[in-house]
Order: structure tokens, then sequence, then C-alpha cells
């Protein structure tokens, strides 16, 4: 069995919605069954094969391949299995996952892993805006899982997050870990302005001093112990983060201005 | 069966059922872990009065330990669930919460056939009123409990097995020095044994008792057919040259654990030998109509 493998034919002029094609839903499907699926692009309904070529025949392990940011919703609901995406993804990818893993050598665009419940996403490039946030009219963002990206992210990263790891490498930009619930974010590049705005509880973890606003407040230089164990968990993570040991660092509380239990914890 | 010039009675040691959960205790370093599993284990000798058996398992370097620190593993033992539960919650509280640097993590969580979750550091977290805060690394739960020494870090939830208790053999000695010489060489070659403890002090109990007593209050007296005093004026199981009897009690995780460590403790008496005193090794037994496991003597060590 070789891989399940979907290649785009040609560059795409509308956005398409490739939700049906996970290994869940396209487990035992012959090539015939998964050419037949109507994907929903725009105002039009097309066929899979009138978008991409097949090939392979493990549904477990499905290829996106030179795919382009105007592939939404990959791997929505996602329930086991691993999806690879070469060339990039669009908005909504890993959107609601529950398990399994997403391995993207690309930029992805808005809202990757929202509302993500398990998992691994890795994400080797940058995303755009909301990552693992809560969809508009939603309550709670990514509720579990582990989401690994190598490049940047950007704005609203882990808005209402609840649950879960974030690791970025990069930079993020501004209002990053917005109103999070829970969980845990690490950033080893920049973040912007704003970060922990209506933060309520969750750990943001930083290597680099940042702007803080107002109502985040310091609560000195610590060596906490549950550090370790976090780091131990990241060691086997394909990611600079597994490199992390020293569990020395700089502790700020806040949002104070929405309950306040959440900590910024920058390394020294 | 004669071992080295000392008896091996055909005889077996009784012991039950109860209900055992291992923790990890780390510290800044091993005398702080020392000091939390110490007071932790403490008052743990027997069921009778304590509610729990426990005892110090073993030390644990940095690499053995979730969190990279130095620790201990204990194992605790109980006749009910519910009992265990209460007084692992009890002690976590009072004797690890309270110590200086300690953290408690699930010593059990897998290699058996059933293992029930119950509560490590659950309830403790609300001593935290509010500020403390879970953490949720590979499928477990940790508790971050802000606490005047920085944090109180544990593991949300350990696992208790189906275990044994009551395990034990007695020492039967010319003098009351060369048995307990014998019964200290004993301890200290089952101390290497995993998954057993020793609850008494220092792993060795004089008041071996028998069940019943002439008075109506007490459910268990002095075991008289093993007091070298009474040698005289009571149903005797000893000989005239017996001075001295200490016993040792066993709780395992397992019941292969409790054969291993009464082979190594037994065996350990016996290298002393007939020419050190050491006469006898008897178990104690209530005619095995109490205890589901019997541990014969000459079966462990054949």
């Amino acid at each position: 069995m070789s891989a399940l493998t979907f290649t785009l034919k040609a560059p795409l002029q509308q956005r398409v919605d490739v939700s049906p094609l996970t290994p869940d839903q396209l487990a035992d499907k012959s090539v015939a069954e998964i050419a037949a699926i109507t994907l929903v692009s725009g105002r039009q309904q097309l066929r899979v094969d009138q978008v991409f070529d097949i090939s392979g025949d493990d549904a477990n392990d499905i290829i996106f391949a030179q795919a382009s940011r105007k592939l939404d919703y990959i791997g929505q609901k996602m329930n086991g299995g691993r999806i690879t995406i070469n060339g990039g993804a669009g908005s909504y990818l890993g959107l609601q996952m529950r398990k399994g893993e997403i391995v993207l050598n690309g930029d992805a665009d808005a809202f990757a892993a929202s509302g993500m419940a398990g998992g691994t996403l890795h994400i080797n490039g940058s995303v755009g805006d909301f990552l693992a946030a809560a969809l508009p009219g939603d309550r709670k963002g990514m509720k579990g899982g582990v989401v690994i990206i190598t490049g940047n992210a950007g704005e609203r990263a882990g808005d209402q997050m609840r649950r879960g790891i974030i690791l970025i490498e990069g930079n993020v930009g501004a209002y990053c870990a917005s109103r999070m619930l829970a969980g845990t974010i690490g950033v080893l590049g920049t973040v912007g302005d704003y970060l922990g705005y209506g933060m309520r509880r969750g750990t943001l973890l930083l290597t680099q001093e940042p702007k803080l606003h107002a109502t985040l407040q310091d609560c000195g230089t610590h060596t906490l112990p549950f550090l370790s164990l976090m780091f131990k968990s990241f060691a086997n993570f394909p990611s600079k983060f597994a490199s992390l040991k020293q569990n020395r660092v700089q502790r700020y509380a806040g949002d104070i201005a929405n309950d306040g239990k959440g900590e910024i914890l920058v390394l020294k | 069966m004669i071992i080295n010039g000392v008896t091996i009675d055909d005889t077996f040691a009784e012991a039950f059922g109860m209900r055992g959960t291992r923790v990890i205790i780390t510290a800044q370093n091993l005398r702080w872990a020392y000091n939390a599993a110490r007071a932790m284990t403490g008052f743990a000798t027997s069921v009778i009065a304590c509610g729990v058996e426990a005892g110090i398992e073993r030390e644990l370097s940095p690499e053995e330990t979730p969190d990279g620190r130095p620790g201990v593993s204990i194992l605790m033992f109980a006749m009910s669930s519910a009992v265990l539960i209460k007084q692992l919650e009890t002690r976590m509280g009072q004797c690890v919460l309270t110590c200086p640097t300690a953290a408690a993590f699930s010593g059990i969580d897998e290699g058996y056939a059933e293992i029930t979750k119950i509560n490590l550091g659950k309830n403790l977290r609300f001593f935290g009123d509010g500020f403390q805060t879970s953490k949720l690394f590979n499928g477990k739960r940790y508790w971050r409990v802000p606490v005047m020494d920085g944090e109180f870090l544990t593991e949300e939830s350990t696992g208790m097995i189906r275990s044994v208790g009551g395990g034990n053999f007695l020492i039967l000695a010319e003098s009351q020095p060369q048995a307990l010489a014998a019964c200290e060489a004993a301890i200290d070659a089952m101390s290497k044994v995993p998954n057993v403890i020793m609850p008494f002090p220092g792993g060795v109990v004089r008041s071996g008792s028998k069940v019943g007593s002439k008075y109506k209050a007490l459910i268990a007296s002095t075991n008289d057919a093993f007091c070298p005093t009474l040698k005289g004026i009571t149903k005797t199981e000893l000989s005239p040259e017996i001075e001295s009897v200490m016993e040792i009690v066993i709780d395992g995780l397992t019941d292969p654990d409790i054969r291993v460590a009464m082979r190594v403790g037994i065996a350990a008496a016996c290298e002393l030998g007939a020419k050190n005193g050491i006469k006898r090794i008897s178990a104690g037994n209530y005619g095995g109509k109490l205890g589901p496991y019997h541990f014969k003597l000459r079966e462990i060590m054949a």
C-alpha cells in the first residue's frame, strides 16, 4: 500500500473545501468512489478528480501534493491517521481535529487548529491569524492536542484556547493568548502587543522579555518544578522546544482585569 | 528441612488480600525526599490501629523520577479501598504537602491486570484557594498549588491494585541479641527486593499476636505459645533452648513478590546459622482458615 496522494491538477482560482478528504472518511472507499466525492468551491460543486490527480490507496496516510493556500478545511474533524501537505494550506487547517497527525510543509492561513481536541498538528512554516482560536460565536478555541509551528504565527494566536499545547518557534503577532482559558503556549521568538489580553488562566512561555500592558503583574523570579515535567514532555517533539532545560523564570500573572489566574513565564 | 543448622518448620505463613498503592516522592535532595516519605509512612505498622501499613520501598535516582529530582518510592496497603483512599489523602496532605520542596507522583500506571485510579493530589489542590492551576502532560494531570516555599507539585491520581499483606516468618534464637542480629541481616537483604515493604519498626515485630484474648474488649493478644518466658506455664511452641523470637511481616504488591522477599530474608537469617544461635524458622498462621494466601516455608526454600 502506498500513500493516497492528491496532486493538484492546476492552480486554483477559487477556494475549495476539502474537508471530506480525511483518513476516517475515505477508509474502505475505492479510488473510483473517492474520485466521485463532491467538493464545494464557492458556488460550484466539483468532483475530486476534477481538482486532483489521485494515486495510491492507503487512506490512512493521505498526501496533498503541490497543495495551495486555497485548500480550506484540510483534516477537519479528523479522527485518526495521517495527512501530509506539501505546498501550503488554506484556512481552518485541522479544524476540530480529534486524533491523528497532520504535517504541513508550507504555510497556512487563518484559524489553523481552531477547535482542535486532540492529535498533533505540525507546521513546517508559518500560520495566519487566529491560530487555535475560537470561531466567531464559539466560546472555546483549541481544546486539546499539540501544535508545533516552526515559523511565525499571526495575531490572536490561542484566543479563547481551553487546553492543549502550542509551540511556536518563530514570532507571534499582537493579542497572543487573548482571552485564554487554559493550556500552554510557548514562543521562542518575539510576541506582539497586548499579549495575554483578557487572559483568565493558562501558561504563556516566552524566551524574550515582552512588552506588557498594565493589567499583567510581575510576580518575581522563580524556579518552578512543573517546568521540568513540561520540558520532559516536550523532549520527543520534533521541535527546538525539545532542548529546553532550565526552569528559572520571571513570572507575570494576569490579566487581572479578567480573573488574573493566567501566567506569562519568561525564561531567564 | 535444615539449612546451615537452622530447622525450617513444616508450616506456612497465612496472608490476606489487601489494596496497595505506590507513590513516588521527590524533593530537592534525598534528605528532604526521605523527610516527606518517613512522615508519610510513619505510624503505619499495622492495619489494626494505624489504618494502613506503609513503608519506603527504595531510593530513586534522578533519572528514574518524573521530575528529574532525587526521590523515594513508598508502598501503602490497607484492608479496603475506602481506607486506603482516605489514608492516602490525609497522609499526602499532612506529610507531603507540608514538606519543603517535596512533590508526589503516581507509582503505578501499568503492568498490572486491574488498576484503579485513586486520588493523589486531586483534593489537595483546594488548599490553593483558587490560585491552584493544573497542567496536562502526556495524558497525565498535575496540580500546582502555591505554597510558601514556592509551588507544591503533585500528580492528580495514582494507581491502586489488589495486593497481598501479612506474609511473615519467625526467627527463633538462643538469645535476644542473636535473634535481633538475624533479623537485621534478613531486613538488609529484603530491603533490596522490589514491590515489598516490611512495615514494622525497622522491619521487625516482637509482639506477634494470636486471635482473641481473655479480655472481652480485645480482639488480639500476645502469642503466648511463642513467648519464651512462659515456656513452663502455657502450651508452648518453643523448645528449651529458645530464648527469643522475632517476626518479620511482609506486604507486597503481588503473591510472587512476597515469596521472593521471604526466601531472601530466610536465607539471610540462615546464613548466620546454628553457630550464631539461630535455631528455627517458623511462620504465623491461623490454621489456614482466614487468609487465602498460604506461603509454605519449605516450598519457598526448596
